[in-house]
């Protein structure tokens, strides 16, 4: 699981609610299904409003952690269809 | 699990079956239902703490590819206001939960010039934070197609004009919110 490689890199250090979902929405247009964004943040509420974007958005939280002072996601896109 | 009907062959059809249709059936629709996808919010407050509520609420939603639509009436006209950057204020008169850097008697909240530090402080504030500002989170939502709907009722009373406001903001009523909310699961009042 930690050896996923992800495709593109996101910072939102030092932003809060609701930029880090805002961009990662955009980021995720640019992807292609499959590939893989990883998320820098330190918004504490990312923790639940990720996985509740990916899982509406039909995209998948894979796995996050904290290292640093921030938190890490990685989120794979699922298709380009708005389930 | 699916339900297969092989081609040619005639199905028998028992309750199970039905009933396995009919909650396959109900599960797509649910999930097909654009209401689910939809949000439609009232933002009637003009200061400059519920300025942001509205504005998050409905880029989050936009973010999550919903289809959001924010009706700005009464107070909540400053907020896409040209203006708004003046107009929207924070005062700590009648604020008992305003948090402040040292307790104030409710007196001294009225003094001159409290309103205009209680703004100041709290966007200094929000801005250390990291918290978009009002700004960022107007060309949020008009970049990700948040619409933005101005009551014409509360233009019309309060003396304003539709050039009073900025570009992308479109004009209705109370009939067009209502139109729009009763096909959205979100509906909001701020």
């Amino acid at each position: 699981m930690a050896d996923v490689k992800e495709d593109r890199v996101l910072d939102c250090r030092g932003q809060l609610c609701p930029m880090p979902v805002v961009r990662v929405g955009r980021e995720m247009g640019e992807l292609e299904p499959g590939q893989v964004l990883k998320v820098l943040a330190t918004d504490r509420g990312a923790i639940v409003d990720l996985p509740a974007w990916a899982r509406d958005t039909g995209n998948e939280l894979l796995h996050w952690y904290e290292e640093d002072g921030h938190m890490v996601f990685y989120v794979r896109k699922g298709s380009d269809e708005v389930p | 699990m699916s339900v297969e009907l092989r081609p040619g062959a005639s199905p028998t059809l028992t309750h199970e079956t039905v009933r396995q249709i009919v909650r396959e059936e109900v599960e797509r629709a649910f999930r097909r239902d654009p209401a689910a996808k939809k949000a439609c919010i009232i933002a009637s407050k003009g200061t400059l703490d519920w300025a942001y509520p509205p504005l998050i609420l409905g880029s989050a939603a936009a973010a999550a590819g919903m289809e959001a639509a924010i009706f700005f009436t009464f107070y909540g006209l400053n907020i896409i206001h040209k203006d708004f950057r003046r107009r929207l204020k924070v005062s700590p008169v009648g604020n008992p939960a305003m948090p402040m850097p040292v307790p104030m008697a409710d007196t001294f909240t009225s003094l001159p010039g409290m309103k205009r530090m209680a703004t100041s402080m709290m966007k200094s504030k929000f801005r250390k934070k990291g918290v978009a500002a009002i700004e960022e989170l107007l060309d949020v939502c008009r970049e990700s197609g948040v619409r933005l709907i101005a009551c014409a009722l509360t233009i019309e009373v309060f003396g304003f004009r539709e050039s009073d406001f900025l570009d992308g903001v479109e004009f209705g009523g109370a009939g067009a919110f209502m139109s729009e909310a009763r096909r959205a699961h979100v509906t909001l009042f701020v």
